[in-house]
């Protein structure tokens, strides 16, 4: 990739050709087979955090690795690199279950609910969308009841990231009153009586993920359980969405680069009409409209995540990254399928794939309707 | 048991060669450097031997321009120990010769229980330097390594070597040169805690003066050029598949002269 050299250094290199090396050697052969078994094996947990990989950005004392965000940003654009957004997203969803621990929690809850994962020894999903309503968050309806020591939960998650197979999950309950207010996150373990995954979700794409459907009865979770104070969790769930925006902000950016660049392949081999699809100006131009909006979409990215970096707030600009990189993904993958004509309807190209995986990122995360919300309150 | 790892940063096996248009040499502009992948094998075999032996140190051994610290820092973050980086405007495009008088005369300063080389480059491919670095040590030396035992007293090793169509075991007193072979060994990654490790470990630069050589190059190449352009294809249409090879057959005998 080309003008990254203000925001990468040799450690950022070091790190992108290691991890570039471990998708082509421990997932790319694989990666086919995982994404039509809709799961990819447990065992790939352990191997990325023997490497580190999962504890990314996390202090040392809890087993990660202190790095900045460009290391988070080659780590997600490397993953994405596999062709599977599925599996970049199950891999890392400890990415959207863990900061909530890490910001509410006590050392003692860091200790248990945040180590063994980052060992890649448990599988953590985070647990807010409910079958009633994924974007109003406030609107909870999982009830915890104080009963002595413990909360009993009742309710059900959809939707959920790794949820099929996750050893725990960081909940959004309501605890309180109606309304944002009465909201608190319960770190409940899976193996818990009354726990079950209701169905494994079929998907549009993002097919390596396994995605659940959770019932939760008569649940009890024990009090020490509860991040921070009761009723607080409503801000701790809305930071958090900030890294997991950027992320899907990353995602889409190089699942475009990737469309672009099986286009630009495709179209140099392929012939009509007695010569290559590259000598249609409509196909070159159409090459370069979606270079140029990967190009601008990325480098926005890029300055917003220095920016972060750099401490200042950019809920807005991060926010309207998503929206942008989404849309242009979507097009990108769209203009990506036509070019390969009736081959980019077939699974055996990348593009086909690509073009299913692409759909989520306006959606998760926050939908972009949503962001245009947050933005609006934040100019008008 | 310390180990003197020589490593060489090459260009990516994927990169797409041009030479320039003088014929001076090849075209370095956007070029991505990785650690030559026989130097990688070397690594991992002394990072093993460490762990194995639970003492000594991998030092890392370069010769090239300020580019080639990423190289070395790859290796640190794989988990040597400390670099040695000769940067010398002298020795930019040096021979296998000069080379390897620069090896020596590092290793001679720094101490060793054995010597790992690549058994060759795959940039430039002469497979020369390890044999050249033993004979100016007057070390023994076997090459292209496949597997090694070092024996619990840490006097000798008992090593495999690729030969024609089969294996041959050799006993080698140490200290030694070794040149990697593939098959030795599967590197491994460098973590990411290695990565921010590696930041902190220290890498001595040096130049040809420090080490009190001048070079004295037995090569010098007169000129690149790249491989001819494949010729397009002819193609044989419109006739029966038994008329076709006929032809084809006698084209490849008269024309292309290859049968
Ligand atoms: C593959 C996948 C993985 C997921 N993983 C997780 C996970 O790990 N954890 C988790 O908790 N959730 C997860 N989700 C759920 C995701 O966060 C929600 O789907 C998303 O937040 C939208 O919620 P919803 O589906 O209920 O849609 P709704 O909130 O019902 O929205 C429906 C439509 O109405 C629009 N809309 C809603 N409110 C407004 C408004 N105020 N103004 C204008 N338009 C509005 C939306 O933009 C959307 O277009 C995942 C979803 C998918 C598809």
């Amino acid at each position: 990739m080309s003008g990254n050299l203000d925001y990468f250094g040799e450690s950022h290199r070091i790190f992108r050709q290691s991890v570039a090396r471990f998708v082509e050697r421990e997932i790319k052969p694989y990666v086919d087979e995982w994404e039509e078994a809709g799961e990819f094996p447990r065992d790939l947990y352990q191997k990325a955090a023997d490497v580190g990989f999962l504890g990314i950005g996390y202090p040392e004392n809890l087993g990660g690795t202190e790095a900045d965000l460009f290391h988070e940003v080659v780590l997600t654009e490397e993953l994405t690199r596999s062709g599977s957004g599925g599996l970049a997203a199950g891999l890392m969803s400890l990415g959207i279950a863990l900061p909530p621990i890490l910001a509410l929690g006590t050392e003692e809850q860091k200790e248990r609910f945040i180590r063994p994962v980052l060992r890649g020894e448990k599988i953590a999903s985070l647990g807010i969308t409910e079958p009633g309503g994924g974007s109003d968050v406030a609107s909870v309806r999982t009830r915890a009841v104080r009963d002595g020591d413990s909360y009993i939960v009742n309710g059900s998650k959809t939707m959920i990231t790794s949820g099929c197979r996750a050893d725990q999950v960081t909940l959004a309950v309501r605890t309180g009153e109606a309304g944002h207010r009465g909201i608190s996150l319960l770190v409940v373990d899976t193996n818990s009586p009354g726990f079950t995954v209701s169905k494994k979700l079929r998907k549009m794409g993002w097919w390596a993920s396994d995605t659940a459907e959770l019932a939760l009865q008569d649940v009890r979770v024990p009090v020490e359980n509860r991040l921070g104070q009761e009723g607080s969790a409503f801000y701790g769930i809305m930071r958090n969405f900030q890294k997991e925006r950027l992320y899907l902000t990353v995602m889409a950016n190089t699942t475009a680069q990737m469309a672009l660049e099986e286009s630009l392949k495709y179209a140099r081999l392929r012939e009509a009409f007695g010569k290559p699809l590259t000598g249609f100006q409509v196909t070159r131009h159409k090459l370069v409209d979606m270079a140029t909006m990967i190009e601008v979409s990325r480098e926005f990215a890029y300055r917003m995540a220095a920016k972060i970096q750099a401490g200042e707030n950019k809920v807005k600009e991060i926010s309207m990254a998503k929206i942008f990189s989404a849309d242009i993904c979507d097009r990108v993958c769209h203009m990506a399928v036509q070019i390969h004509g009736g081959y980019g309807y077939m699974r055996e190209y990348l593009v086909e794939r690509l073009y299913r995986d692409s759909r989520i990122l306006s959606i998760g995360g926050g939908t972009s309707e949503i962001m245009k919300e947050i933005i609006s309150k934040i100019i008008l | 048991m310390k180990s003197l790892v020589c490593l060489k940063q090459v260009p990516d096996t994927e990169t797409q060669i041009k030479v320039k248009p003088d014929g001076t040499g090849i075209v370095t502009d956007g070029i991505k450097y990785v650690i030559n992948p026989y130097d990688e094998f070397s690594v991992e075999e002394a990072l093993r031997l460490k762990e194995k032996f639970k003492a000594g140190e991998v030092v890392i051994l370069t010769v090239g321009p300020d580019r080639c610290t990423e190289a070395i820092r790859t290796a640190l973050a794989m988990g040597a120990d400390r670099g040695i980086h000769v940067n010398d405007e002298s020795l930019n495009d040096a021979d296998p010769y000069s080379i390897a008088q620069v090896l020596a005369a590092a290793a001679s300063q720094e101490g060793y229980d054995l010597i790992f080389c690549g058994h060759r480059a795959i940039d430039d491919d002469f497979g020369e330097v390890g044999a050249m670095l033993a004979e100016l040590l007057q070390l023994p030396q076997v090459t292209l390594v496949t597997k090694l035992e070092i024996a619990d007293d840490t006097q000798s090793a008992v090593v495999e070597r690729d030969v024609e169509g089969g294996k041959e075991v050799i006993e080698v007193p140490l200290p030694c040169v070794l040149t990697s072979q593939k098959g030795l060994n599967e590197p491994r990654y460098a973590s990411l805690p290695g990565i921010m490790k590696a930041k902190k470990k220290k890498i001595d630069k040096k130049t040809a003066a420090d080490l009190g050589i001048t070079s004295e190059r037995k090569l010098a190449p007169t000129e690149y050029t790249m491989p001819p352009e494949r010729k397009a294809g002819k193609k044989y249409e419109d006739m029966e598949p038994a008329e076709a090879a006929k032809i084809v057959v006698e084209a490849l005998r008269s024309e292309a002269k290859v049968i």
